[in-house]
């Protein structure tokens, strides 16, 4: 029961914690709570449908498959990442002074949502399919069945807990200084993303440039103790990242805050909504 | 524009399926939850595949943090996994979905 509770409750911190600095991001944000439902919901329904299709999709593209699809999942949260945070370096100051004038809601932010709703959507759908296929396992295996998905469900309870804590924590920070570190925090998580993909696509047989591994800090911070993991998500920590991670990682980060810069210009204002 | 084009060659080539890698592919399979070979040698700074056998009805986990590789394998059924290249060394590998009996090592030589 443990076992299966530590396995679930790993699974469901890593959709966790993005869904909780998501949530920090748009506080205040009118029609929020509407976007975040929409995007668990369809993540769930998403992770029950990869998993039916687990083995289709593993067979799909001569055997890389599930590599690609992870690669794609991951690719596209980035770049909705990006396009978030960018939309928040134009508006993030107004909607800021809005909040202070009118308390909590308010009305402009309505873009980021659904880039967020479907980070959130992909970031279920990509754990939650894990989930689904380990928990069916058990009850297929019927052996140790009821105790063990007793512990399953514990560990969804346990994860989002977890995830709570994360956005009331990320709440206390004043309200002045929220976008700035949400903001932060979201290139950070983007350029992680962007590092897990490359390394998919690499895991798929496919471009195989920059392979040797650029460091190794295992001695230091292990990747599965659990403030490696922890950080595994927040900033894609990786205890032997290769040269094309690390390329690709500083490239996100780069293309994240020439986006952040460009949006900012007043001269963009009237260009594009 | 002319950089364009090399950039979309480039990319293009480096889309090709790899050539390193190794022909002769490792089995390891899967049975009541253990790894069999659960310790396999690999040559250094090469790409190797590994053909990972579930003979287990649940499904499990291939995952290695070490290696950077992880593949959910459906109940009977086989899947391929791509490592390296890797320096020498002793690389863990582990079945996620039970991790308390499926551990296996790459050795790197």
């Amino acid at each position: 029961m443990i076992g299966a509770l530590l396995i679930v409750f790993r699974e469901v911190i890593e959709a966790g914690l993005i869904i909780g600095i998501v949530m920090a991001a748009t506080r205040g944000v009118a029609g929020r709570s509407r976007m975040v439902t929409i995007g668990i919901t369809a993540g769930v329904l998403g992770s029950a449908v990869v998993a039916l299709f687990a083995g289709v999709i593993s067979d799909a593209f001569g055997g890389s498959g599930q590599e690609l699809f992870n690669a794609l999942v991951l690719g596209l949260a980035v770049l909705m990442l990006i396009w978030h945070n960018a939309w928040m370096a134009r508006h993030g100051r107004e909607m800021a002074a809005e909040m202070r004038q009118v308390g909590t809601a308010v009305s402009t932010g309505t873009r980021p949502l659904a880039a967020l709703a479907i980070v959130i959507g992909l970031a279920v759908l990509r754990e939650g399919a894990e989930v689904v296929l380990f928990l069916y396992g058990i009850v297929a295996s019927g052996s140790s069945g009821a105790s063990t998905f007793a512990g399953g469900l514990l560990g969804v309870l346990c994860g989002a807990a977890f995830s709570a804590l994360t956005y009331f924590g990320l709440l206390s920070i004043p309200s002045r200084h929220i976008f700035a570190v949400t903001s932060w925090m979201i290139a950070l998580l983007a350029a992680g993303m962007a590092a897990q993909s490359i390394q998919f696509i690499n895991n798929a047989g496919y471009f195989a440039v920059l392979g040797t591994t650029a460091w190794d800090s295992s001695w230091l911070l292990a990747e599965d103790s659990l403030t490696g993991r922890l950080l595994h998500i927040l900033v894609g920590y990786t205890e032997r990242p290769t040269e094309l991670q690390l390329v690709v990682y500083i490239a996100t980060l780069l293309v994240m805050f020439l986006m952040m810069r460009w949006a900012r210009l007043p001269a963009a204002k009237s260009v594009a909504a | 524009m002319r950089a364009l084009q090399f950039f979309v060659l480039a990319l293009g080539l480096a889309f090709l399926p790899a050539s390193s890698f190794a022909d002769d592919a490792i089995v390891i399979t899967i049975k009541d939850h253990r790894f069999t070979p659960s310790e396999v040698k690999v040559p250094a700074n090469k790409g190797v595949v590994l053909t990972v056998v579930n003979d287990d009805p649940t499904p499990e986990e291939f995952e290695s943090k070490s290696m950077k590789v992880e593949k959910v394998i459906k109940g009977n059924s086989k899947a391929t996994v791509r490592i390296g290249p890797l320096k020498p060394g002793r690389y863990k590998f582990f079945g996620e979905f039970n991790e308390a009996t499926a551990q296996g090592v790459v050795v790197v030589e």
